[in-house]
């Protein structure tokens, strides 16, 4: 198991140091300074054994965490706790820097000692250390508070607590998909696939049991067999606007949930149950390769006129209805390093040469869809002797789009609690469409 | 509030400062002081000398102080025990307090205070807190019985609280489940052979009932503890999978591997024709390629653990190649580990793919990548026939980018593209001949001479060009001197008249100017086998190469399936077995996949003998031999049937020769299952760890069925016994004598050969009694050219008894005739490899005087028989 967590500085200077196992012992907080943050060459790996002792890091801006063990520990798990301490961290005080590291050291050292016991991650959900680890110290309970606090914190429902009223049961949901793709310069799509999150955030009172419902291809066509359409209703209140048109269902390759969510009714029906916590959480994420709408297709043309100049064309058209508007597009288009001079000409947003991101960036606020728009740059290279060719970074692009490219719907999301007097109708239920890019490459 | 100040003091009486603020009647002082040392302690400053005055301020209502004050303790209490002692008082009364909070913090921080004095009086609030109606203080007694039994194991023990641990196990909260399974499987490691963690299919369900609830840690915890069962049968095998898989839908990685790691284990039980089987297998693919939009760390951890799943079942992922593309902006540990996958699915079917990726990559900055990926597109033409072509094709074009290292590299691969493809691209040659000026590694340079000299006949100026590599021999490395030495010998055998001056000088260059024994014994041979015999020599130096491997870099199967029992661990990271970097036994038990349910599969994978000598074949006929003892004590009994004969041990390997290791054994038959026992001793100064052992090829294909399991590392002046459990199914070479086996041991300091005779009486199988009928046809049917008699003397046994004591080695007895007082008695052995052999004893009473006829197919094995025959009887 995890023998030690330590915090460092962007300098190697311990701002936290946490030791669980008697077989790390002093020397490992000055080994991983020494082999790893002043290392001379850049790290090869998350994972660094010295000396007989594995050191697990991540990285979050200068700040660095590393986990260290003597032990066959389990590596995945290793990481995704780190990746959780980074969260609780940031639920407690914001941004992780080493100001805010330094102003709630204490606080840290306490939920140091709550979220690991001899190595092993405890509950490590915010929702419920918050109930009795604060900023301000500990909250003084009465009895009953305390046994609430200690059955949340070990129990089923370890994400919720009872007892939550509100007078305007509320829920949001955001479809935040990220659509990433690799495209040759001929414009062949060599690898594209859709990485989406469906968040919720939710103000109900009580333990609210809710279903949630999408156009899974699977559930579909499972329906369509039998004929039954118990959920139409459910779709007129929530079905979003789609982008790229009439897609029914939409076939997920693979889908993971937040621990709310019951997996094995997920596994037998396909049925998505479970209840929230209180406020935000990433009800799952999920991923789909296949028909996914391409909101922008790039087309470079690149031309080495002699050995000191360099033509680039690109053309950007947009792929989606044309009611629908794109936003914060900014297309980037590397050069090579001996570039001396750059002039560019584009009909629509804003170009510039940042000669110290060796890239022309191409911004356009809005584009509606079914249009077409195009720069032209004229690269003026400095003759070089350097024999190594340069090596022809692809074209990246950004954007944000108002649906989901891959076609997902919220088809519905019940709320039921037996207990309280409010129905499924009396909830307000909200839904958000984003799109954005993720990876959007083209080669040229 | 800000607490950063508490790092800034570094005035130089801080100490005594301190001491005043921790004495000081205000609370708020008090505590401010607390959060003073405790900063100075993460910096690394020496508190330890206010550890009265800290501890001093323990008794106190304010949680948050106490928190303070219970963190310096576990830092110092080691170094001051005396003082730590003052704490005591307080810590049981918190064991005891209202507050279910303040009880667990107080239960969980003794047990990280390793003091003895301590932990004695841990004892009696632990059993309290074990049994506390609040599952949140069980939860943390639980892993407070993991912290004592590191600090003392005996204590633990004596104490009974393993059984409340296990009975934990059954508890109605999830947490204090998951927390008890943890607890309960760490101190097991430790416990090799304990049945501690006594898993059987109703400790299975409360494990998988809790699965279902537990935190996600807990998840992890619970499916890590359940891949070290083995299930009885393939359907309890199936009803875990269905358990299990819905959590390949969770969203922390670490519980999709760990299941990964439970279904990977128990679909080896599962029948290959079952549709479930096929489901499974469908089941497995999205899920690992989800891991991979994962932060890159965690991408890391997945790709290491892909890289061993595509080894073991490349039908999970072969149609997933695309999500191993190379992102631009994929750290360059992902990269490097998406090629060597990429490489592994590489088939014909995706090859285009694959080069024009692999191209794309060979023009990217990280030169390591680069080389990789160059690299990658030679094994692509080793792999699939069909795209070596286009593969040579593209590495010209990459040769002419006049990349030094791609150059290199290239110039390395395609050395391996011609072994594979021969007279089929040599007409590159010409353009890797352009390049020679720019090597200057000797990985490139050996290979690129080693073109040279294969193919000296067809490049006209070879002579020139070894002979200006020549000039410079002394500063090469020894791959590039040895590689020189064999080219210019094979230009010689190829153009003589040319180059007989050459040949003589890189023959003296190797012989008398060089101190390298390797290359000095190169170069007699070859100056001898040139001076004495040139047609040999031609034979030798031109002889045909045997074709290479298209899978380069697997990993070795045993290892292989014992990484595949360790997904999701450090193991599976380093590709390293637990025992290669963690210290001392823990966790050092090498882990094994269950027995395949498809008998007529590998029987080289079922390699569950060590672990489960119940799935081995039951004996028949034989009994099961007991310890050696008993063995030997029945030696003189009469009349019922005994153990096989197990000859004394021999030292096989003195400590003189093998740097001060030992070794001593003997070979077993027991319960079907051939034993090869050893006695490592060693009698050196340091330590040994590290053992493995090697066979090389027997006659009857005899090779270890598992590891060498030397789980300690072996002090000087210790003997450790290890049995080996041994199977038939090793690649197989005719000795001589037939029954000699070349053992090879490896351990820290180095590697070992010795070599040994087995009794051939050990591969005697259970099932070797002949039919009568069969029995008389087969002797007629052996020819009498076959018949081999022998003499054995000095045997004082009767007929019934020699007949027991043979059975008891699996020599059966089929009939018994008596002729003029003469007993005559046919017996059948059947050997491991089916070989069976018929032997006719004769027994005359008042005789001690034995004859034995002995009849095979195989003459061969009548002389080791007959030993046998000696042995047993004599024994």
């Amino acid at each position: 198991m995890i023998g030690g967590l330590f915090i460092y500085n962007h300098k190697g200077e311990v701002l936290i140091s946490r030791v669980y196992r008697d077989d790390i012992g002093r020397n490992a907080v000055d080994a991983f300074r020494v082999n790893v943050i002043h290392a001379r060459q850049q790290v090869r790996s998350p994972v660094t054994n010295i000396a007989r002792t594995s050191f697990f890091h991540v990285k979050r801006s200068n700040i660095w965490l590393a986990a260290v063990t003597k032990q066959n520990v389990n590596a995945a798990m290793v990481f995704e706790f780190l990746y959780k301490m980074c969260d609780v961290m940031t639920a407690y005080f914001g941004k992780i820097s080493e100001e805010n590291i330094k102003n709630n050291f204490v606080l840290i050292y306490e939920l140091l000692d709550e979220i690991l016991d001899f190595g092993y991650p405890q509950n490590s959900e915010t929702g419920a250390l918050k109930t009795f680890i604060t900023q301000t110290g500990i909250k003084s309970q009465s009895k009953e508070e305390q046994s609430q606090i200690t059955s949340q914190v070990t129990g089923q429902i370890g994400w919720r607590r009872e007892g939550i009223k509100y007078r305007r049961n509320e829920l949001f949901l955001d479809v935040l998909e990220s659509v990433n793709l690799l495209m040759s310069p001929q414009g062949q799509v060599l690898s594209a696939h859709v990485s989406g999150r469906v968040v919720m955030k939710s103000y109900l009172s009580g333990m609210p049991e809710c279903k949630f419902g999408m156009n899974d291809k699977i559930v579909i066509d499972k329906q369509g067999k039998g004929g039954a359409s118990e959920e139409a209703a459910g779709k007129s209140d929530l079905g979003g606007s789609g982008g790229g048109g009439g897609k029914q269902s939409i076939a997920i390759d693979d889908c993971t949930f937040h621990q709310c969510v019951r997996l094995s009714k997920f596994d037998a029906e396909r049925s998505i149950s479970f209840i929230p916590p209180d406020g935000e959480c990433e009800l799952m994420r999920y991923r789909t390769t296949k028909d996914i709408i391409l909101p922008f297709r790039v087309i470079p043309l690149v031309r080495e006129v002699g050995r000191t100049k360099l033509e680039v064309k690109v053309v950007i058209k947009s792929n989606f209805k044309p009611s629908l508007l794109a936003q914060k597009i900014e297309v980037r288009i590397p050069t090579p390093l001996n570039t001396s001079g750059v002039q560019v000409i584009c009909m629509k947003g804003k170009a510039k040469y940042k000669a110290s991101e060796n890239a022309i960036v191409w911004k356009i606020k809005r584009m509606a869809g079914m249009k077409e728009s195009q720069i032209s740059a004229e690269i003026e290279l400095l003759p070089t002797n350097d024999k190594k060719k340069w090596a022809r970074p692809p074209i990246s692009m950004n954007f944000e789009v108002p649906f989901a490219p891959s076609g997902l719907k919220v088809r519905y999301l019940k709320v039921f609690e037996p207990k309280l007097n409010y129905s499924d109708h009396d909830v307000i239920k909200w839904v958000r469409y984003i799109g954005r890019s993720g990876i959007y490459e083209t080669r040229c | 509030m800000t607490d950063s100040k508490y790092f800034t003091t570094t005035k130089k009486g801080e100490i005594f400062e301190l001491k005043a603020e921790l004495n000081s009647d205000k609370k708020e002082k008090k505590k401010e002081a607390v959060k003073k040392v405790i900063a100075s302690m993460t910096v690394g400053k020496d508190v330890s000398a206010l550890f009265p005055d800290v501890v001093n301020c323990m008794q106190t209502d304010n949680l948050e102080l106490k928190k303070l004050v219970y963190l310096y303790l576990m830092n110092y209490a080691k170094s001051q025990p005396d003082m730590a002692i003052m704490a005591v008082n307080t810590f049981v009364k918190d064991c005891e307090d209202p507050n279910p909070l303040i009880r667990a913090l107080a239960v969980r921080t003794m047990g990280c205070i390793r003091v003895d004095k301590i932990t004695e009086y841990l004892c009696e609030p632990l059993r309290k807190c074990l049994k506390d109606e609040d599952p949140y203080v069980r939860k943390t007694a639980a892993v407070c019985v993991a912290k004592l039994h590191d600090i003392n194991a005996q204590l633990v023990e004596d104490q009974g609280f393993l059984d409340t641990l296990k009975d934990l196990i059954s508890d109605s909260n999830p947490m204090v489940v998951a927390n008890a399974v943890a607890a309960l499987s760490e101190i097991a490691e430790s416990h090799p052979n304990s049945n501690l963690l006594d898993l059987n299919p109703q400790s299975i369900n409360k494990l998988l009932t809790a699965l279902n609830e537990c935190t996600e840690w807990g998840q992890i915890f619970i499916l890590d503890c359940l891949a070290n069962y083995t299930p009885r049968d393939d359907r309890e095998s199936q009803s875990i999978c269905e358990r299990v898989t819905p959590r390949l839908s969770h969203a922390n990685s670490a519980v999709v591997l760990s299941a990964v790691k439970v279904l990977m284990k128990f679909m080896e039980m599962l029948p290959k024709d079952l549709d479930y089987y096929g489901t499974l297998l469908k089941k497995l693919a999205p899920p690992l390629v989800t891991l991979l939009s994962a932060e890159p760390e965690l991408q890391y951890v997945a790709l290491r653990n892909i890289n061993l799943i595509v080894q073991k079942r490349p039908e999970i992922l072969k149609h997933e190649m695309k999500v191993f593309f190379v992102k631009y902006n994929d750290p360059i540990y992902v990269k490097l580990e998406k090629l060597d996958i990429m490489i592994r699915l590489a088939s014909q079917a995706n090859i285009a793919q694959v080069l024009a990726e692999l191209k794309e990559y060979a023009t990217e900055v990280d030169v390591d990548f680069v080389r990789k990926a160059v690299r990658a597109i030679g094994r692509c033409a080793i792999k699939v026939e069909q795209s070596a072509e286009r593969c040579v094709s593209t590495l010209l074009d990459l040769i002419q980018t006049k990349v030094n290292y791609v150059v290199q590299e290239a110039i390395v691969v395609i050395k391996d593209i011609f072994r594979k493809y021969p007279n089929k691209y040599e007409s590159v040659i010409a353009t890797l001949c352009e390049n020679l000026d720019s090597l200057d590694e000797p990985e490139a340079r050996a290979a690129m001479i080693w073109i040279v000299g294969e193919y000296a006949e067809r490049i006209d100026n070879a002579d020139e060009l070894l002979e200006s590599f020549l000039e410079g021999f002394h500063d090469e490395s020894t791959q590039v001197q040895l590689q020189l030495l064999t080219a210019i010998v094979k230009l010689f055998l190829k153009k003589p008249t040319e180059t007989q001056e050459l040949v003589q000088q890189v023959l003296s260059l190797a012989t008398q100017d060089s101190d390298n024994p390797d290359l000095r014994d190169r170069g007699y041979i070859y100056w001898r086998l040139l001076s004495t015999d040139p047609v040999a020599a031609k034979e030798v130096v031109l002889a045909e190469k045997p074709l290479i491997s298209e899978e380069t870099d697997l990993i070795e199967p045993t290892l292989l399936e014992e990484l595949i029992c360790h997904i999701g661990t450090l193991a599976s990271v380093y590709h390293k077995p637990p025992s290669a970097f963690v210290e001392g036994s823990r966790g050092v038990m090498h882990k094994r996949l269950p027995l395949g349910g498809d008998i007529g599969g590998s029987p080289a994978m079922g390699a569950g003998f060590g672990a489960a000598p119940a799935v081995m074949p039951a004996s028949l006929n034989a009994p099961v031999g007991g310890g050696l003892g008993d063995l030997f004590d029945l030696g003189g009994g009469v009349g019922m049937p005994m153990g096989a004969y197990i000859p004394p041990k021999t030292v096989w390997l003195p400590a003189m020769k093998a740097k001060g290791l030992e070794i001593s054994g003997t070979f077993a038959r027991r319960a079907g299952v051939i034993q090869m026992e050893l006695v490592l001793t060693n009698k050196a100064m340091s330590v040994m760890t590290d053992f493995a052992i090697q066979f090389n090829r027997n006659s009857f294909g005899l090779a270890p069925a598992g590891p060498l399991q030397v789980l300690t590392p072996l002090g000087p002046n210790q003997t450790i016994e290890v049995s080996l459990p041994l199977s038939t199914v090793g690649p197989v070479m005719k000795m001589d004598p037939l029954n000699n086996l070349q053992v090879a041991v490896k351990n820290n300091i180095d590697v070992f050969y010795f070599s040994c005779q087995y009794p051939i009486s050990m591969l005697f199988v259970e099932d070797g009694k002949m039919e009568r009928q069969v029995f008389l046809a087969t002797w007629k049917d052996i020819p009498n050219d076959n018949e081999s008699q022998f003499q054995i003397q000095d045997c004082h046994l009767n007929s019934e008894a020699a007949s027991n004591k043979l059975q008891g080695s699996n020599i059966f007895t089929i009939a018994k005739r008596t002729v003029e007082g003469q007993d005559m008695l046919y017996m059948s052995i059947k050997l491991s490899n089916g070989i069976w052999v018929l032997a006719e004893l004769k027994v005359q009473a008042g005789n001690p005087n034995y004859t034995i006829s002995l009849k095979c197919r195989a003459p061969e094995v009548s002389q080791c028989v007959f030993q046998c025959y000696e042995a047993v009887l004599k024994n």
